[in-house]
């Protein structure tokens, strides 16, 4: 099959569907590739880049249309490219059609296969293809980047010898990718980073990241694992308390990045006019849902304005097409990805598996019928979070008690343990003779000092300890020594090998945990 | 020749030298010290007894020392680091055999000295230890007698016990735990025999019985553990080594000696406490232990879904390219598979990439206590990045990558996980707590106790099969 990416034409996009690295995998799956002359130039891929990998570069959209069998592309496409469109041909995309109808009735009309990479699903076999998670990922990143062109001071905290700057305090307002790439931005270029999000399982992911999360106390919290790990409206009381939240949070941070949409709705109001009044002068509000709306009242999309306090609201929409390279990277691997899913057999054979939960899910249009909405996929994109249970912290006198009572029962069991060695000291004194108690207390005092200094041995050396007492022990040599001398040959053959075998054991044993210490070493 | 006072002060000074040698291995710079310590009081000791009064047959006793001592050298210079478990029972079944000897001895020379003192003749030209016997009571003949039985029977067991052993670890004998029919009823009809003999010998019955009976404890030894499976063998050396002690002081209250006594003690608590810290860390009982084998499980072990998936070497490698933290579980495989050098290059590569690497040990990892450490030791590893299993446990779940190499048991989720497991309550290193877990197996068969892991059927584990030395080498290969 021939793939071609043509130019987009949307106004301040540089971001392009097919990159060489991109082209070079998808001709792996046997098929050819076209690409639209310039297409590719604003992202940083020249022509002359794209030949060299084998790609033919077609001159204008026309013919690109009219060649290619299957069409990539970023932004939906405009009126004039559905025009373009004809039977049989597939057009992979952000179509976004929900907010597109009319587009959708007229690419089914055509007869065309629409997939939409913003309607693949959300499970963990797709998301290679997740270009919203990966478009997300750079436009959390690039607001750190613009609000900190924005901002006036430094991020991190620094005592210099001309004075002490205090770092900067950034809130994130919803943790999803976008929200979670921020944090990392920001608390890897050393801010003190907060965040916040309606969904309190993603606390973990948070605070994973380094930022501080702002726990809302309210018992009908959100649980987003039935969303497709979207977030959903809230109710009136918790937003209530969630602004309250905010309000204290603004006269203290210096910058606010918000983040929260929620899927086919317009952005929720979460920064207030007076949440921008009460902040400091020179902060910056980067709002990364002011194509829904934004999440500031006071956002303007698509620019940056100042306000009578003198704080900057930044609303640009085309954050990623800012990083047109880092995008269109990402972006085409996400394609390439669900051209590989398409190419089962890796023959160059397109198969439109409407079986399959992510290729369903994804299109939109196809074999002349609107497909749109998917049937709910089977899978949770998230576990239901488990409400954590709270253990009860025991009061002082609790503890006091507990404590004591431990204490009680461990001296009652050593002075039981003593009372009944005593007692069998005792017996043993009535029948032995003096010499041999004698012996017997150096046994018991020896066997305690052992228990004593052997409890202090380091696991790690509990080898080279064997060997140590594998060498002590050869003090039985001792006893054969005494008994060498005697008159008997056999007590005297007996002897010798004893201290034969024991000597072994007396060198061998020492050498060879001299020999294994030496080994330990610090690094 | 030196009088019994001389020799007594420098028993103390022994004594009080084999404390600080076993107290100074607190910690890795204070043992290099305490080993010095051992060495000199052991020189002290055998001196000292060696030049005090009533000593003879040096023409026998120096040479013998000479060839022990030379053998030692030989040996310890040979030994392969991976061999240390089989060298350290071999070492125990020495202690053993001595101790049987010297109270045969022992009891040779009380029916010369009775017979000597029947006779009225004088006892002169006696050696030191006959000169004691003669001077004692005849109620301390009478305990002597019970000494000499108790050195004796444990001597054996431990001779008997620590050449099965021998065998066992170094692989000539297989590790599947045998048993002759009759179990251990077989064991306690010796042990009643055993006790029969020791009356009849008490009674006068003569020196035949003492050799009888220590014909059974070799079979007592020989039996036990025999019966006892490859993975408990921690345990049994440890144990083996405190009864090498527990025989060591016998003798001492035979000889009347209290240095022996001393010293005999210290081994035997050593590795009563060393057998106890094994048993917990497998979470069981010593007694169900030494009567052999893994007990019925109490229900069907939980069924596990899902499959082992393979990796190779090139994934691997990327995963630990991509990786900030590692931590290696090495167990008994690794020294199989003689894989701790290729670990070693592999760690250096791995920490000069600024990765923050570390090993996680369990406490019975390997066939002794301590294997682990002293293999990565010898293949130069920094002791300061081999954290024992409490130290390292609740790191897991902030780690990148977990390589286990060739352990099995002792990173089974099933041991917290379900009540029906064999294992269940061990405890177990959590490293299917991190985000990747890769396992270096030879094949797809059982740990030791021949129950499935479902570690290997996680999402987040890979299994690399295939020797883990030849595995790890090629990884080497891959890191930059």
């Amino acid at each position: 099959m021939k793939i071609g990416a043509p130019k987009e034409l949307a106004r301040g996009e540089a971001r392009v569907a097919l990159t060489p690295e991109s082209a070079q995998q998808i001709q792996k799956l046997g098929h050819e590739s076209l690409i639209e002359s310039g297409a590719g130039v604003l992202a940083g891929f020249s022509d002359d880049a794209y030949r060299d990998v084998g790609v033919s570069v077609v001159e204008g959209a026309d013919a690109l249309w009219r060649d290619a069998e299957v069409v990539i592309k970023v932004r939906e496409p405009a009126a004039e490219e559905v025009e373009r469109l004809r039977e049989g041909q597939t057009l992979i995309t952000f179509f976004w059609p929900a907010q597109n109808e009319d587009n959708l009735e007229r690419c089914r009309a055509k007869g065309a296969t629409v997939v939409a990479m913003d309607m693949v699903p959300r499970i963990s076999r797709a998301q290679k293809m997740d270009a919203l998670s990966s478009t997300a990922n750079i436009a959390g990143y690039r607001a750190v980047i613009e609000a900190g062109n924005q901002f006036g001071r430094f991020f991190t905290g620094q005592v210099t010898a001309a004075g002490k700057v205090p770092p900067a305090k950034v809130l994130i307002v919803g943790a999803g990718v976008a929200g979670l790439a921020a944090i990392g931005t920001a608390t890897s270029l050393g801010a003190v980073v907060r965040a916040f999000d309606v969904r309190p399982e993603v606390a973990e992911q948070i605070e994973s990241m380094g930022a501080e999360f702002l726990f809302l106390d309210f018992e009908d919290s959100q649980d987003g694992s039935g969303t497709g790990g979207y977030a959903a409206p809230s109710s009136p009381e918790f937003r209530e308390k969630q602004l309250a939240l905010f309000r204290e949070q603004a006269p203290e941070v210096d910058i606010v990045i918000t983040t929260a949409l929620i899927p086919g709705r317009p952005a929720p109001k979460l920064w207030l006019e007076d949440m921008v009044a009460a902040m400091k002068p020179g902060s910056v509000i980067v709002d990364l849902a002011a194509e829904k709306g934004g999440n500031c009242d006071l956002t303007v999309m698509d620019e940056r304005i100042v306000t009578d306090n003198g704080v900057i609201v930044v609303g640009y929409t085309d954050f990623p097409s800012r990083m047109a390279t880092q995008a269109s990277l990402l972006y085409a691997t996400n394609i390439r990805h669900m051209l590989t899913d398409l190419t089962p057999g890796k023959d160059g054979v397109i198969v439109h598996d409407m079986d399959d939960d992510v290729i369903r899910g994804a299109t939109v249009t196809h074999a002349g019928e609107v497909t749109f909405p998917p049937p709910p996929p089977k899978v949770k994109a998230i576990a239901a979070a488990k409400p954590k249970e709270k253990v009860k912290e025991p009061t002082p006198e609790e503890k006091k008690a507990a404590e004591h009572a431990a204490f009680l029962a461990q001296s009652k069991r050593q002075v039981g343990i003593l009372a009944a060695g005593g007692v069998l000291m005792w017996l043993l004194g009535m029948v032995a003779p003096a010499s041999f108690m004698q012996h017997f207390i150096v046994f018991v005092l020896a066997c305690f000092v052992g228990f004593q200094v052997i409890w202090n041995v380091s696991h790690s050396l509990h080898t080279p300890l064997m060997a140590v007492t594998n060498a002590i022990s050869g003090i039985v040599i001792l006893g054969a020594i005494m008994q060498i001398g005697s008159g008997s040959g056999l007590v005297t053959l007996l002897a010798a090998i004893s201290v034969l075998i024991a000597s072994i054991n007396i060198v061998g044993g020492f050498l060879v945990t001299r020999r294994m210490l030496a080994m330990f070493q610090k690094s | 020749m030196l009088q019994h006072e001389f020799v007594s002060a420098a028993a103390i000074a022994a004594s009080i030298l084999f404390i600080l040698s076993l107290g100074g291995l607190s910690n890795q710079e204070k043992a290099k010290r305490a080993v010095w310590y051992g060495i000199v009081g052991m020189a002290i000791a055998v001196l000292f007894t060696a030049v005090g009064p009533l000593i003879g047959g040096y023409g026998w006793m120096i040479p013998m020392m000479l060839i022990g001592g030379l053998a030692g050298a030989w040996l310890s210079r040979k030994v392969e680091m991976t061999e240390m478990p089989q060298l350290v029972a071999a070492l125990h079944s020495f202690v053993g055999l001595a101790a049987v000897f010297i109270g045969w001895n022992a009891e040779l020379e009380r029916a010369r000295v009775m017979a000597i003192k029947a006779a009225g003749v004088s006892f002169d030209g006696l050696s030191a230890f006959a000169s004691t016997l003669a001077h004692k009571t005849p109620a301390e003949l009478a305990f002597l007698q019970g000494e000499v039985v108790l050195g004796v029977f444990i001597g054996a067991v431990t001779f008997t016990g620590s050449v099965v052993a021998f065998g066992k670890l170094a692989g000539r004998i297989g590790g599947k735990p045998h048993k002759l029919p009759g179990g251990h009823l077989l064991n306690a009809g010796a042990v009643a025999l055993c006790l029969l003999l020791a009356i009849a010998y008490f009674n006068g019955a003569g020196f035949w019985t003492l050799l009888l009976l220590a014909a059974l404890a070799f079979f007592i030894g020989w039996h036990l553990i025999m019966g006892i499976g490859g993975a408990d063998m921690p345990v049994v050396v440890s144990m083996l080594n405190s009864y090498s002690g527990w025989a060591a002081a016998a003798i001492g209250f035979t000889l009347s000696n209290d240095l022996l006594i001393v010293t005999g003690a210290l081994v035997g608590s050593s590795g009563a406490i060393l057998s106890y810290i094994m048993c917990k860390a497998m979470n069981r009982n010593f007694v169900s232990v030494i009567l052999g084998g893994f007990g019925g499980t109490q229900g069907p072990a939980a069924e596990i879904e899902g499959e082992q998936v393979a990796i190779d070497a090139a994934g691997v490698a990327s995963a630990l390219n991509d990786a900030d933290s590692v931590i290696i579980v090495p167990g008994y495989g690794m020294a199989v598979a003689q894989a701790q050098n290729a670990v070693s290059d592999l760690v250096r590569k791995l920490r000069a990439a600024g990765k923050e690497v570390r090993f996680g040990i369990h406490p019975v990892a390997g066939r002794l206590p301590g294997h682990m450490n002293v293999l990565l030791a010898e293949a130069r590893v920094p002791y300061d990045i081999v954290l024992e299993m409490d130290e390292i446990n609740d790191d897991f779940a902030t780690t990148d990558v977990v390589i286990v190499i060739g352990s099995n048991d002792i990173v089974n989720p099933a041991a917290q996980e379900d009540p029906a497991s064999p294992i269940a309550g061990m405890p177990v290193l959590k490293v299917w707590e991190s985000k990747q877990v890769f396992v270096c197996k030879r094949g797809q068969g059982t740990g030791y106790s021949g129950i499935e892991n479902p570690l290997f059927f996680k999402d987040n584990t890979r299994m690399l099969y295939g020797d883990a030395r030849a595995s790890i080498d090629s990884l080497v290969g891959m890191i930059d």
